[in-house]
Formats: C-alpha cells, structure tokens, sequence
C-alpha cells in the first residue's frame, strides 16, 4: 500500500460528492500524486478498490493528464514556464541558469534525488513573468537573485 | 495563503461607481465571508432566492448584455435561456476555472482574493437554470485555489448560503471543487465535460450542445470564473446600469491581464470600450515599452488571437472593435513585444503549445500542428528551404474550419496573421538562413 490511510479517507470523501464515481478519478489521482509525487499501476489498483472504477479506466484517464507524473521525481519539481510571456521576459535564460545551478538539463534529476527540472507550458501567471511552480508553489516575477534564494531555502529545509 | 504579488488597479477600482469586480482584491480580509458580507456580498443571492423566479435572473442578465469572459463572448443570459425547461434530468452548472490560455492570469486574481464572488455568481447562475449541483474546474495546477475555494465554500454552508434549503426558501444548491490534470483543452467546454466525468479530456462533437445535454448528459451551462463573477453585480445594479457600462454592444467591464514587454505588467479592470493604447502606455496602466524600446506587436486576446501591428493599435477593447480592427477580444490577455523579438520565433513558441495541447481527436489538428511545428522550427533555426513558408500557410489553411473545436483555429490564425503582417520577416529567414531580429532576453 502506498496510499496512506489519510489519502484514502480524502479519496473516499472525494468519491461521495459526485453522481458517478468515474468523476472521482481526476480528484482521486491528485490526492495520490500530491502524496506520492507519481502515480503508477500499482496506485491505479489501490485507487480502483476505493471508488470500484477498473484500473484500465483509471490508467486511461491517469496518461491523457501531465500533471502527474508517471515515475518518482526529485522532492522538489521545478517546473518552468517557458511559453509566451516567460519567454519574453527571459524564460529561456532562467532555464539555463537554472541548468547551470543545478548541474541537470531539463527531463533530469539531481543525484541527490533533491532536484528535477521541467519545462511546463502556461501557468496562468502571465503578468508576473518569468515563472516557475515548484511542486504545489508558484515563485513569481523571477530574478536570479530570487531563484538562489528560493533553492537555498529548499536546500536548508529538506 | 498563498498570494500572487500580481499588480491590480484595485484602487482606481475602488474610486469608481462602474467597476466592481477589483474593488476589494488588495483586501487580505476579503477571502473571509465576514468580510466579503460586510461588503454586500451574498446580497444579491438572497435577493433571487427570495424575491425573483428564475425566468426573471435569466431577463435580468440578458437585458445587462454581459458576454462570456472566457473567449468567445458569448451572451451569458442567452445561454441560459437554452436549458431545456420540461427535462425532467437534473441541470449542472461548470464554472470554467481552467484558465490556461498563453497570457491569461485574471481568474486566479478572483479565485485567490475573492472567491465567494466567485461562488456567489456560481449560485445566481444555479438558480436561474435550475441546478442543485454546481462544479468549479480549476486547472490542476492552481493548486492553492482549489484550497482557497474549498475553504470559502466551506464558510458559505456554514453561513446558510449554501447547503439544504438556502434563506428558507427551499431552495437546495451543494458545490464540487474539481481540478484538472494539466491539459489546456479542458478549458474547453466540452472537454472540460468530459474531463470532469473522468475521461480523457478530450472534445466532442456538437450538437448536442451542453445546454442541452452536458455533463452525464445532463443540461449544463458552462461559464468563465469572471462571467460568473459578475453576475452579481447585475443582479445588485440592475440590468440597465450594467448596459450603460461599456459599449453598446459590449456591456460592462472586463478584466486585461497585461503582459510581456510593458513596465507594468499586471490585471488591469476597465469598462469594455477602454483604448488598447491607454492600457499599454497610460502611467497608471501599462506604463510604455520596456526600455523605452520600439513596440513591434500585441497579440490583444490571448495567445489564439491575430496579432496587431503598431499602426492597428489605436482601437478600442470591445468584442466589435477588435473584430473590425482584425483580431479578437478573446480572454482578454494582452501580450505585448518589442522591436528585439524576432516573430517566428513568437510563433514557434505558440505553436510548440498548441501541437502539445491538442487533444488528437481529429486528423487535421494532430497531424496539422505536428507538420507546422517542424515547419517552423527548421524555419526559425534558419534551415528553411524556397517554398517553406509557402507550405505552412497551405497547412494552416487545412486546419482552420476542419477541426471538431475551436483549438485548430486557435493554433493558425496567429500564424496567418502574421504572414499577413510579417511577411517580409518570414521570408527573410528563408533567404538569409537567419532571424531578422536575434532574439535574447536575458533574466536578471
Ligand atoms: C482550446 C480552448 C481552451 C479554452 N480555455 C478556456 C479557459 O481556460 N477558460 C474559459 O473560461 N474558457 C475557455 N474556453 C472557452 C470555453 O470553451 C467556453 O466557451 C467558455 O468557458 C464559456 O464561458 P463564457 O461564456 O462565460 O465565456 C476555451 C476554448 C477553447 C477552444
Ligand atoms: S481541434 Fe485539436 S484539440 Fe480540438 S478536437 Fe480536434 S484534435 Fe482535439
Ligand atoms: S506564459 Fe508563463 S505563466 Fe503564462
């Protein structure tokens, strides 16, 4: 089981609120993606079990959605935006610094398992560009002074 | 909480008797419901409830003239007034939090800062088509606005204005947070339908239109976190002061999300009607061109509408001007580039998005974008070959109109236009082997 007993309790919750228990899918993968940082065959059985929808059903919802990652990833997911208006306002070179600090290229992880480096599209955070989203947070308006202060923050807490 | 540190005219808002949508987001206080009550809010939700019937909510948002906000602008009350009255199924309402539309930031403004607005129009909606069971779709990455939604939704059973029998009047209406799982074609209705009863989000084929069979095949209405947000203003105001806001064909205010290469970027709300060019250069909006540089172009609706040229640019924001003048109103985002930006390279961007996003459900918009985006790379990379250009417009020209929704259009007519527009530039990277303009903005 990787599913805590907590996941399975908002899962559950989750569940009663709508008509069908196919629409428990989506809420029900990101509870498990928020605690396990993936999902895979494996939790598309255990959610199976808890809202009785077929696990190919589920793994047919779970691959059409990037958020959620198929395979475990560093702790913090560092996704950069880089579409229109980050890329304006220098994306492309936030995401070469980010490369340089973090010794990756983008698809990797760092070896301490700390780090993983994406590239996302729009993050609806247009008007505060350049943009990132690590994990479930949004860091704005982005300087390289801001991006070391952000990384040594996550660096000293984990 | 979480808080963008997004820039808002939240105080002009406040000094003005037309705008209201901005008033309170500078307010930390007014994600509380106590707050947001002291403000007159869930005023009007218990004026419907017990004062109107539903048909008079519905001629009461159709005579205001509000417009969707989402895109197409289509009118809100009209579109309710298409629910089937004799179904005897239950209606849903889906609020469209789905917000990913290249340069458009508003609804998190709303949802983060004034969410039982949100919720408030959500329940007016409701009530006018008959709905019991109402969904917000927030994209799966506003993670933080679901929680905030959640919260408020919370607060609003707790004060009775959700839950079993509302005011006593009988009336029952529960909400559903739902998020999504990145993908921007679940911004669209359909999709955003399927999406919900867990399918891949993928669109479908219209009709039957979801106001006639929607979610669970159910009549449903779709509507944009900012449509619904100002219903209650209509409500409160009354339809013929909404009308006089605006212009006459586009009633009320609308919110811009500013972006790119303006000193201030930001969302800025202003009455429909407002001059593209006070929003880009006005000290108390845009602010002028990021170093005083040459303006090259804006894109006025979002990143699927035609692009503009410096010499367009004198036109007002409202659904009519921006069509007379070529392009679209579209979500409303601005984005706005400067003479150091090369424009395939824009286009390259834009079309990297759209070949992604496309949901494959139809041949000319899978392959279609997937040609043009290697198309274009080659181009932009300076090994376009005679004839190249030529071939990207044939292939736009096969997608638009051919496609099951709207998202095949949206991925060529930015490119037309700016075949249109730029044609020289194109052309230069085919004769040159190079960018007309080399493109580096650096971050500091
Ligand atoms: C590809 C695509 C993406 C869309 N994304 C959004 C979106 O993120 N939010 C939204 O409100 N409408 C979006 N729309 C428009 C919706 O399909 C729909 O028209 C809208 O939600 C209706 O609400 P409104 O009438 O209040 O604007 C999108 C449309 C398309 C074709
Ligand atoms: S136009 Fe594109 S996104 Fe829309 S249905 Fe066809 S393939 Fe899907
Ligand atoms: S373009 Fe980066 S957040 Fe919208």
């Amino acid at each position: 089981m990787i599913l805590t007993k907590e996941s399975v309790n908002k899962i559950r919750e989750k569940l009663q609120q709508y008509p069908k228990p196919k629409s428990a899918i989506l809420p029900a993968l990101t509870v498990a993606y928020r605690q396990a940082g993936y999902v895979d065959e494996g939790i598309y059985k255990e959610i199976s079990k808890i809202i009785n929808v077929t696990t190919v059903e589920i793994a047919e919802a779970a691959t059409f959605y990037t958020l959620f990652a198929k395979e475990p990833r560093g702790k913090y997911l560092i996704q950069v935006c880089h579409n229109i208006s980050c890329a304006l306002l220098g994306a492309d070179s936030l995401i070469g610094y980010l490369q340089e600090k973090l010794n990756i290229k983008i698809g990797e992880t760092t070896e301490d398992k700390m780090f993983t480096l994406v590239t996302v599209e729009c993050l609806g955070s247009c008007s505060t560009a350049p943009v990132m989203q690590i994990n479930q947070d949004y860091y704005e308006r982005l300087t390289k002074e801001k991006v070391d202060q952000v990384l040594e923050d996550l660096r000293s807490k984990a | 909480m979480f808080y963008s540190p997004v820039r808002t005219n939240a105080a002009e808002v406040a000094k003005s008797d037309k705008l209201h949508l901005f008033r309170y987001v500078e307010d930390p206080e007014q994600v509380k419901i106590e707050k947001f009550e002291e403000h007159g809010g869930y005023v009007a939700w218990k004026k419907v409830l017990t004062e109107m019937e539903p048909v008079q909510v519905i001629d009461e948002v159709k005579n205001s003239g509000l417009r969707g906000r989402g895109g197409a602008g289509f009118p809100a009350g009209l579109k309710w007034s298409f629910v089937p009255k004799d179904s005897p199924k239950p209606r849903y309402l889906c609020c469209n939090a789905d917000e990913s539309e290249p340069g458009t930031c508003k609804d998190r403004v709303l949802m983060e800062r004034d969410p039982h607005a949100v919720i408030e129009g959500m329940a007016i909606a409701s009530y006018a088509i008959g709905c019991h069971q109402m969904f917000i779709y927030i994209r799966g990455e506003f993670a933080h606005c679901a929680d905030r939604m959640e919260k408020a939704a919370k607060e609003a059973y707790e004060h009775g204005h959700l839950g079993k029998n509302i005011y006593g009047s009988g009336f029952n209406l529960d909400m559903v947070i739902h998020t999504g799982g990145g993908a921007y074609i679940c911004g669209e209705e359909t999709a955003l339908l399927n999406s919900l009863e867990g399918e891949r989000g993928m669109s479908r084929i219209r009709p039957p239109f979801p106001a006639v069979e929607g979610l669970y095949a159910c009549p449903t209405i779709v509507n944009n976190v900012e449509t619904l947000a100002s219903v209650p203003h209509v409500i409160n105001h009354g339809a013929d002061w909404y009308k006089s806001l605006g212009t006459e064909k586009s009633s009320g205010s609308k919110i811009f999300s500013l972006s790119g290469h303006v000193k201030r970027p930001g969302n800025y709300e202003v009455e429909l009607g407002f001059p593209l060019k006070k929003l880009i250069y006005d000290e108390d909006y845009g602010g002028g061109i990021l170093g005083d540089k040459k303006l090259k172009g804006v894109i006025p609706g979002g990143s699927s509408t035609p692009f503009l040229t410096p010499d367009m640019i004198d036109i007002n924001l409202d659904y009519e001007s921006l069509v007379e003048g070529g392009s679209m109103l579209g979500s409303g985002a601005v984005i706005v580039f400067h003479e150091d930006t090369c424009i395939v390279w824009i286009i390259k961007r834009l079309t990297h998005f759209y070949r992604h996003e496309s949901c494959g459900k139809c041949t000319p918009c899978r392959e279609g974008t997937a040609w043009l985006e290697k198309l274009i790379n080659r181009i932009e990379d300076g090994q376009g070959k005679p004839g190249d250009v030529e071939k990207v417009e044939e292939i736009c020209g096969n997608i638009l109109g051919h496609t099951v929704c709207p998202l095949g259009d949206a991925a060529v007519m930015p490119i037309l236009s700016t075949l249109k527009l730029w044609r020289d530039e194109w052309q230069y990277h085919i004769d040159y082997g190079k960018c007309m303009v080399k493109t580096d903005f650096e971050f500091k």
